[in-house]
């Protein structure tokens, strides 16, 4: 078929197409560095929980399912076995307490805002408002901790506070027993709004992300029969964004659970379970953060497992609200919020 | 739209439907009008509430901050009594520095390593267990972090300091770097990838003549958000590097190191003038050093390349 | 359509044949036999048979989606990119098998240069965009003789008198045409014995296309070109012969196969084709 012999490759001695340089050599042991590195990771998370859990154990194995339970925390003096009590609940009660009259304030405020930002806003307003939105979102929370202690609670919270234990408080159950005076000042109330505050951008962040996702074509041809402003938002926009919203409640969630300075600066310490939120109370987070720099080693096993507890929930959260936001694609700004 | 087949009247039969003014509304137009307008407002104002309170931080900060903070403030370290006024957040101040910087030397090159295997090889189940896991650990409780390396390290080997702090905001830097770096290294366009391969390059050629050099300016603002998370870090700094009275050079001395929010938590727990004053030096300095950061590195990815539209 | 494959072989068997009369080469670059090309179970391309000539340019047209790229991209290997590609026949460079183990595709990328439809400099000096090739395979030495070949392949290209005083601004910063002529500046660079082009100028003006095929005929000398292009006007100016594809629908899925009808003197594709369906296509009846 041709006319121009040409050598077979059996004939000509020298491939062409052989490796030249060394060149070749690296992209496997690429390919090792770079895979090591995902070992390495997730390596890093397996010993965090391995560690912890293993210094948390003997307070584990003591106490058995009274850890999350009990009510009393009495440390023990003991340098080698565990002689105290431990009952975390006063402390995972505050850490949910707290958290969930976050997320009740903030949840609202932050959708409407992010759909304001989104839907409805002129660019004049959208642009710089999700700017700032961001910023605050990179807010360190000690700042919010301490502009909580030192000016929001005194000047806003106390007043607030006393309002709603003179109204709610002298009403009828659930109302007064949750606005069950006296007001103290630093409270489950106090921390509660103070983290509420702080997750508002991480959540109107992730919100104004879901929005933004929704078909803009489905938009128009909404507008195109009729349709006002507020059904589009409606019918269109959180129809199709309630997974989205939900993940980004739960990662916000999640922050608040784990949430220690600003929450440790304003629940109260107390270690009493208060049945009304105008009570100080203490957050699993804070009573690590507070006790731990003169505990004794029994007690330090004690808050290792405080703090195991307090991984394995918010790890529950995280990865329920992942599932969910990776089912309508990942979000990009979560990681940096 | 069923409002106007529901308008036209049945009568108007074979003449087929009545033609009306265009000024003519439906008769539940105004009730729709008047809720669209309603929830306008209701949305705008929701802004503003959410938008007044943390102005009201950023506002407050910078006045108090501002009465508090003078050159000394940058020179010299607190005084030994929360009750004396003076002095200054030095040492917190290189001690944040120096933390940070340890952090980003050992979380940055593993984070940006780790996307690119993401990137390039992540396509197995193996990667996307990876994948989801550091998704996850975005949302570990930075205390958690400080328990860990309290346990693993600090305890039983080295004592409080600067590398056991810078540890820890390493640990916690990671994922959010594999995060941001990976979003960025996908962005780059395959054309590229392809005309280095044409090119007779080979892959780690490629990813690091080619790829890694065209998402710099993202990969870097990534990491600049992280190191702004992580200086604003107070729990687990507080297990780890616990804290000092004096500016500690040492890479790990066994005592501790200062830094500015564990400071600042101090200075504002106490009940005295003196300390709470500099807690709010402290503050406006702290929010200056995150904000800078975080413009800084909103202001490189906007003068990126690589964007979601390409590279241009 | 298993008769089709009849009716082809005819014409390649009188293409292949070409008489030495002195002008022109007789040296085939690639022989192209029985090749298909899967992506996963998806057949692209069946039964490509096909000779390259040295110093040639060989054009590929036809509809969009017949596959012409598809089959370009395996004379440098880059369909090992799509990790579902797969290649049936073969592809011989001077006798030796481009599929063989022991081949490293690096290397036949060395050797077969390609210039792609969008120009796509990396975000880099001109100059670093030039030496980006022959530095990766380590070839030069010194800063001098890095220049020497940056220069030589920028002429070549006929770029040199345009960038030689800004060799250090950023590759994107020229006219779309300037870019296209640094790509192959870029791809000449490594001094391979063919040219790939996939469009070259879908992505320019009339005027810069002109000067990318002013180019080409002045590269043929040193170079063996296999350009794929949708125009037809193009591939007539340009090309010593000519590869007419087409797709023919598989009638159990609804899904379209590339196949090669006919490669010859570009003259006869475009005068006298002994396919009637290259026949219809050049005269602007299909497709």
């Amino acid at each position: 078929m041709t006319v121009v012999d040409t050598p077979t490759s059996e004939r000509d001695p020298v491939n062409p197409f052989k490796s030249t340089e060394r060149g070749g050599k690296v992209d496997p042991i690429f390919r090792w560095v770079l895979r090591s590195s995902g070992v390495l990771v997730l390596a890093i998370l397996a010993l965090m929980v391995l560690r912890t859990t293993w210094a948390a154990w003997p307070v584990f194995a003591s106490e058995g399912l009274d850890f999350f339970t009990g009510t009393l925390w009495s440390v023990g003096p003991s340098r080698s076995e565990v002689t105290g009590t431990y009952g975390a609940w006063p402390f995972i009660y505050g850490t949910l307490v707290s958290s969930a009259l976050a997320i009740i304030i903030a949840l609202p405020l932050a959708i409407c805002t992010a759909l304001y930002l989104t839907q409805l806003a002129p660019p004049r307003i959208a642009r710089p408002g999700s700017y700032l939105v961001e910023m605050l979102a990179s807010v360190p929370s000690i700042i919010f901790g301490l502009w909580g202690l030192l000016w929001f609670l005194p000047n806003v919270l106390r007043p607030v506070m006393n309002f709603l234990e003179d109204t709610l408080g002298q009403s009828f159950p659930p109302f007064s027993i949750l606005f069950e005076g006296p007001v103290f000042g630093v409270s489950y109330f106090a921390a509660g709004v103070v983290l509420a505050i702080m997750i508002l951008p991480i959540i109107t962040a992730i919100c104004r992300e879901v929005f933004m996702l929704a078909p803009e074509g489905e938009k128009q041809a909404a507008y195109g029969l009729g349709a006002t402003r507020w059904e589009v938002i409606r019918k269109v926009v959180l129809a199709r964004s309630v997974p989205g919203v939900v993940g980004g409640t739960m990662l916000g969630l999640g922050r608040a659970l784990g949430e220690t300075v600003a929450v440790a600066m304003l629940i109260g310490a107390s270690q009493r379970v208060g049945t009304s939120l105008l009570f100080p109370g203490d957050s699993m987070a804070a009573v690590i953060f507070n006790t731990f720099a003169d505990g004794a080693p029994e007690a330090i096993w004690a808050l290792f497992a405080i703090g195991v507890t307090l991984f394995f929930i918010t790890m529950i959260v995280n990865i329920l609200a992942r599932l969910l936001v990776w089912r309508i694609g990942r979000i990009t700004g979560d990681a940096t919020v | 739209m069923t409002d106007t087949t529901t308008a036209t009247k049945p009568d108007g039969g074979p003449a087929g439907p009545t033609r009306r003014p265009l000024s003519e509304k439906t008769p539940n137009a105004k009730r729709r009008e008047t809720i669209d307008r309603a929830v306008s407002i209701a949305l705008a104002a929701a802004l503003a509430v959410a938008i007044i309170p943390l102005l009201l931080i950023v506002w407050q900060v910078l006045v108090k901050g501002f009465q508090a903070i003078n050159l000394e403030f940058f020179t010299e370290v607190e005084p030994l009594s929360y009750r004396a006024s003076g002095g200054g957040y030095v040492h917190g101040l290189i001690g944040t520095l120096y933390m940070v910087g340890l952090a980003a030397l050992m979380s940055v090159p593993l984070g940006v390593i780790t996307a690119l295997y993401l990137v390039e090889y992540g396509k197995g189940r193996f990667a996307a267990a990876v994948r989801f896991f550091t998704d996850v650990m975005t949302g570990i409780p930075s205390i958690f972090v400080g328990l860990f390396v309290y346990a693993l390290l600090v305890q039983p080997y080295f004592g409080f300091g600067t590398l056991m702090g810078g540890i820890a905001l390493a640990i916690l830097m990671l994922p959010i770097v594999v995060r941001s770096s990976e979003e960025i290294l996908k962005l780059v366009p395959t054309e590229l990838r392809e005309n280095s391969y044409a090119l007779g390059a080979r892959h780690w050629q490629t990813v690091f003549k080619v790829v890694l050099p065209a998402a710099l300016p993202g990969v870097a603002t990534g990491c600049m958000l992280a190191v702004a998370r992580a200086a604003g870090e107070t729990a687990p700094i507080i297990l780890t590097a616990f804290g000092a009275r004096q500016i500690t050079l040492a890479l790990q001395d066994g005592t501790g190191q200062a830094a500015l929010p564990m400071l600042i938590y101090r200075g504002a727990s106490q009940p005295f003038p003196g300390g709470i004053e500099r807690a709010w030096g402290g503050a406006l300095l702290l929010i200056g050093l995150v904000l800078i950061l975080t413009i800084l590195a909103r202001f490189i990815a906007s003068k990126s390349r690589v964007t979601p539209g390409g590279i241009s | 359509m298993t008769d089709d494959t009849a009716t082809m072989a005819d014409p390649m068997v009188t293409a292949t044949k070409r008489p030495d009369d002195g002008t022109r080469s007789t040296e085939v670059v690639f022989d192209v036999e029985d090749l298909d090309v899967y992506y996963g179970s998806f057949r692209a391309v069946r039964n490509v048979d096909a000779h390259i000539f040295k110093n040639d340019i060989t054009a590929f047209i036809g509809p969009s989606g017949c596959g012409k790229s598809t089959v370009l991209r395996c004379f440098n290997r880059m369909n090992d990119m799509v990790p579902t590609a797969r290649v049936d026949g073969s592809i011989r460079y001077h006798g030796w098998d481009l599929y063989a183990t022991g081949v490293d595709p690096v290397e036949v990328r060395r050797k077969v240069g390609m210039v792609f439809q969008k120009p796509n400099p990396f975000p880099k000096s001109i100059y670093d965009n030039v030496a980006f090739g022959p530095k990766a395979a380590g070839r030069v030495k010194g800063k001098s003789d890095t220049d020497e070949l940056v220069e030589d392949a920028l002429r070549r290209a006929a770029l040199w008198d345009e960038v030689k005083d800004r060799l250090k601004v950023s590759g994107l910063g020229i006219s779309g045409g300037q870019q296209q002529r640094l790509c192959i500046a870029r791809a000449i660079a490594m001094h391979p014995e063919v040219l790939l082009m996939d469009e070259p100028c879908s992505a320019l003006d009339p005027i810069a296309t002109a000067r990318i095929e002013d180019l080409m005929l002045e590269l043929k000398k040193q170079f063996t070109i296999i350009i794929v292009t949708h125009n037809m006007q193009q591939a007539a100016r340009v090309s010593d012969r000519t590869g007419f594809f087409t797709t023919e629908v598989n009638p159990d899925s609804d899904t379209r196969t590339g196949l090669l009808v006919e490669l010859d003197d570009t003259e006869t594709i475009f005068s006298n084709p002994s396919d009637e369906r290259t026949e219809q296509y050049v005269t602007g009846r299909f497709g």
